[in-house]
């Protein structure tokens, strides 16, 4: 594994191209693009305010930078730098901008979630889609980007809009069976809708692309609900995370559940391997993992080398019970990954928030349980093969394959405490992001 | 003693009725007087002295013999006078009536001590029921006292389960009750919710409208050039019609997923129906067959036949093509109950095993554990036996393979010679085959001959007779005309003579020599100079004599390879 070295970042606003070619990073109200594999300085942009949120575009020949205080955006093009575009909002304030899967329109969420505006690229068409959902996953794309779903609330009831994003038609419009709509997402093959409600009800409505409901879940009635749902990549599963610590698994043929996947404090079953950080006293002179010694030295005074010991199972986790009369406690499965090849779904309890577990689709079983030192920041799987990398905070990454895992630290001196971090599209590299630097780690293929 | 006392005043008296009275006394009370004897069982000497002393004195000697006399009679004892009426005492009597009285008194003696042991017995019996009787009654006294302890108890545990059901219906009660407020805080919430966002609506349209208002004069979006589509078309006005293509390639995709998801079902439904199938053979073969378990039979004699007929149709390929209800239905039933027929196969061997181990064995094919142990031993045995044959084997192989040029060469010999003796016989006995064939031929071919040459003769026979025949019709009869029948014998004669001929070495060298000279093609050339050569000879020659034919005789009517064999 090879490390780039730190470079100045803002905001966690790293990205890669769709295309892999290039990296984006953003350094106050300056846009950088790189080359993904040499880090090279491609090109320089300035935009007038601090860049709040960057996107490529689907073809990776433009960039959205969103500045939401002055209520800008502006897109920059890779092919020709002097191209500029900016829009304004004005005094509808700007609160969320992102592309439409065709990479020629940007749809703009104004302030107070008034209404979302469709811009146009190509034309000088303006649409508008009124009464947007103020809701954390309002507005939703299907993979092959030909649907797009809008969450809408009118007269205190929720609606869904599907429209079609050759031409911004609205195809279907219905209302959901929803107190408070939180979030809605589709199927990878594009044909089911999953919508879910605030997490003061569970409930979980299935659509279809036209429009009808195939299916409603409820697990229960009074605790507090979903908190996190994914969807494998074949369609056939989604997984819903909610608030009792259970993860509970829909089959795409009934719709019905298929396991309730729990996570305990303490491990008891014999199949499960438990991967627990340890730290190890920093030692001097002794093997590093690839690079160069000098820094070997000034890294081993700073920071403390851990690695990964099998603990014999039963194993006892570190179990957090939260204050009971905050709002949106840290209970409960928070986050949810399917892997790409649909083998592993990757889990994280909030009661036990320094733990990933990791299941076995195939088998529905829990395969393995990775303990760290600190709390799990983010956790992403390889888009093409079974590997997740996990960050904690740390400057450690942590990378996890059936074949095992490895702690990896970052050379670098001084504090690199990795916050967030994303796959390249091949699978090859991930940029690691932290508040004010990132740095890109390459792998090698054959190894782990 | 008072009794006796009383008793020896009467007798003193020598009064026939006090006698009587005391005689019909004593009879009245003989347990007073047993029991008198048992108070008296030791008495000293000197009370029987006088006791004794007291019954007979000087003065009544007469009366109390003939009192005594009286009483023996009485008690059937003879009479201790001499004679009927006379005052002598017949000694010997009274030393027998004593005698008798001694034994009598001793038998009395006796049953009494056994009276007296079995009073004692019963008394102890008695003593020992009325002790149990005292236990059990203590006994009976404490369970009766636990009894009532216990049914304190259970009242106790009895109304603390009580107070825990009631317990229990309060939490529940409580927990409906909460349910209730939240649910009714709930909705509270909710239609305070929905003000609010009423309320809030309101504002953002009145906001709305009063961004929309204050439009800014610029435009909105600053574009340097307008960048052309993605995918190089241009934009299409909305019309109906686009409307209605979009329906359609939403419908379009959705037909497309669900055929997609169908024939995976499609697939998954044909595995699973492969491996039912699989399941299905699979437990038909490790059912037993009907004709070794007629229990079974009798049992499940309907079923086993339904089985054969389910067996029968739904082994068929395109029964399982076919995915209507019905027939799904019989598969699953029909595999249902071979299931369950094979659970029940391996219960009752589970069950025969374990009955088996101990050795009550009803079925006759099944083994108890220690013929099964023998078995196992026997094969073991058959095993290593095997085995060491095969060791063998191999190092006479590795002898035959490794060992010097000497012993190779020797070992060859010996096969070679081994060979060389087994050819001999082959040869042998082929030798004698084709000996033997060559007779069934000589055989067979002189029966053809003979055929062939009655055949001519009868043909020249038939020529004669005809040219007799002839001669007849035209008048002169010659005496060298034979009649018909004689012609055949002539002409048998005429065979002979030519067989005859035939087997003289001259005519075979002659022959042999002209086959030679042409040997493929002998038989063309060779027929023609031999019938005058044969003619010939007949007419020169006149023995007859018998011979077998001739071997070479048939190459007239036999093929030619025959005769090049010769």
């Amino acid at each position: 594994m090879d490390f780039s070295e730190l470079f100045k970042l803002s905001g966690l606003l790293g990205r890669f191209s769709p295309d892999g070619k290039c990296l984006a990073s953003c350094v106050q109200h300056r846009l950088v693009v790189r080359d993904a594999s040499s880090l090279q300085i491609l090109q320089l942009y300035t935009c007038l305010d601090q860049i709040q949120y960057i996107e490529w575009s689907s073809d990776s020949l433009f960039i959205l930078c969103a500045m939401y205080k002055r209520g800008i955006v502006q897109v920059w093009s890779l092919e020709q730098p002097d191209w500029h575009c900016k829009i304004d909002e004005g005094s509808a304030g700007l609160v969320a901008s992102c592309w439409s899967p065709d990479g020629r329109h940007i749809l703009n969420t104004t302030e107070f979630h008034l209404r979302i505006t469709v811009w146009s690229l190509c034309t000088k068409s303006v649409s508008y889609i009124k009464y947007p959902k103020a809701c954390q996953q309002g507005v939703a794309f299907t993979k092959d980007g030909r649907y797009m779903a809008v969450a809408e609330r009118r007269d205190c009831k929720d609606f869904i809009s599907i429209f079609v994003c050759n031409n911004w038609q609205l195809l279907r419009h219905f209302d959901t069976e929803t107190q408070d709509l939180f979030g809605i997402e589709w199927a990878p093959n594009g044909c089911v809708l999953a919508a879910w409600d605030t997490c003061l009800e569970y409930k979980v409505l299935l659509y279809s692309l036209d429009g009808r409901l195939l299916s409603s879940y409820r697990a229960y009635e009074w605790p507090l609900g979903v908190k996190s749902i994914a969807w494998s990549p074949s369609s056939q599963f989604l997984a819903i995370g909610s608030f009792d610590e259970k993860v509970r698994i829909l089959n795409h043929v009934t719709w019905k559940k298929i396991t309730e996947l729990d996570h305990p404090a303490t491990i008891a079953s014999k199949k499960t391997i438990v991967y627990k950080e340890v730290e190890k006293s920093p030692t001097v002179g002794t093997e590093r993992l690839s690079f160069p010694p000098t820094r070997a030295l000034a890294s081993s005074l700073f920071s403390t080398q851990s690695k990964y010991e099998i603990s014999q199972v039963p194993v006892s986790l570190q179990y957090i019970k939260p204050v009971a009369d905050r709002a949106n406690p840290k209970v409960g499965v928070g986050m949810l990954a399917f892997s790409a090849d649909n083998c592993f779904l990757a889990t994280k309890n909030d009661n036990i928030p320094s733990a990933v577990w990791i299941w076995d689709i195939r088998k529905l079983k829990l395969s393995v349980v990775l303990e760290q030192l600190c709390t799990i920041q983010c956790f992403q799987w390889d888009p093409c093969q079974s590997r997740l990398a996990v960050c904690t905070g740390s400057s450690r990454v942590y990378l996890w394959s059936p074949a095992g895992c490895v702690v990896v630290q970052v050379p670098g001196e001084g504090d690199f405490q990795i916050m967030s971090l994303s796959w390249h599209s091949s699978g090859n590299s991930m940029v690691l992001l932290s508040k004010d630097h990132f740095c890109v780690c390459y792998l090698e293929r054959e190894k782990v | 003693m008072g009794d006796w006392k009383t008793i020896t005043v009467p007798v003193l008296s020598s009064d026939s009725k006090n006698i009587l009275s005391y005689t019909s006394e004593r009879k009245r009370s003989p347990t007073s007087m047993n029991s008198q004897v048992l108070r008296l069982s030791l008495p000293s000497c000197k009370n029987m002295h006088s006791f004794f002393s007291a019954f007979c004195t000087e003065e009544n000697l007469d009366q109390s013999i003939a009192y005594i006399d009286r009483e023996l009679t009485t008690l059937g004892f003879p009479s201790i006078y001499a004679e009927s009426k006379g005052k002598e005492i017949n000694l010997v009597s009274v030393i027998n009536c004593m005698n008798e009285l001694l034994v009598l008194q001793h038998k009395n003696l006796r049953a009494q001590e056994e009276v007296e042991m079995q009073h004692l017995k019963l008394g102890s019996d008695m003593d020992h029921l009325q002790n149990c009787y005292a236990k059990l009654k203590e006994q009976l006294e404490l369970s009766k006292r636990e009894i009532v302890g216990l049914q304190e108890r259970d009242r106790q545990l009895q109304s603390k389960n009580r107070n825990l059901h009631q317990l229990l219906k309060n939490e529940k009660d409580e927990v409906q009750k909460l349910q209730n407020i939240i649910s009714s805080r709930a909705t509270q919430y909710n239609h305070d919710m929905k003000r609010k966002e009423r309320e809030y609506n309101k504002l953002k349209e009145r906001l709305h409208q009063l961004v929309m208002n204050k439009k800014d004069k610029k435009l909105a979006m600053e574009v340097l050039n307008y960048v052309g589509r993605a995918d190089g078309k241009r934009g299409a006005w909305r019309t109906d019609k686009t409307e209605a293509r979009n329906e359609e390639e939403m419908y379009k995709v959705l037909l497309s997923d669900y055929e997609q998801r169908q024939k995976q079902l499609l697939l998954a439904n044909a595995e699973l129906k492969k491996v039912l199938q699989q399941m299905k053979k699979d437990i038909i073969s490790l059912l037993p067959p009907q004709k070794q378990k007629p229990k079974e039979r009798c049992e499940d004699g309907v079923v086993l036949s339904d089985q054969e007929e389910d067996i029968g149709e739904l082994n068929k390929e395109n029964m399982w093509e076919m995915s209507c209800e019905t027939v799904r239905e019989q598969l699953t039933n029909s595999i249902r109950k071979q299931w369950r027929m094979l659970k029940n196969h391996v219960e009752k061997l589970d069950n025969q095993v374990s009955r088996g181990h101990s050795g009550a064995l009803n079925e006759k094919d099944v083994i108890s554990r220690e013929d099964h142990e023998l078995e196992t031993e026997r094969l073991e045995s058959e095993i290593q036996q095997c085995k060491e044959m095969i060791k063998t084997q191999q190092q006479l192989l590795q002898q035959q393979l490794t060992c010097d040029d000497d012993t190779t060469l020797l070992l060859q010999d010996c096969y070679l010679l081994e060979e060389r003796e087994r050819l001999e016989e082959e040869w042998r006995l082929f030798r004698e085959q084709k000996k033997n064939f060559e007779k069934e031929r000589k055989s067979f071919t002189e029966a053809a001959i003979r055929l062939g040459l009655e055949r001519k003769a009868f043909e020249e026979d038939r020529g004669t007779w005809l040219k007799q025949q002839f001669l007849s019709m035209t008048g002169d009869c010659k005496s060298e005309i034979v009649t018909t029948p004689s012609a055949f014998l002539k002409s048998k004669y005429l065979v002979q003579i030519m067989l005859l001929h035939n087997s003289d070495p001259d005519i075979r060298s002659v022959r042999s020599a002209s086959r030679q000279r042409k040997p493929p093609s002998v038989s063309s050339p060779a027929v023609s100079p031999e019938p005058c050569l044969i003619s010939q000879y007949i007419t020169q020659n006149s023995v007859a004599s018998e011979k077998p034919a001739a071997e070479n005789m048939p190459y007239l009517w036999v093929e030619s390879d025959k005769e090049e064999t010769e």
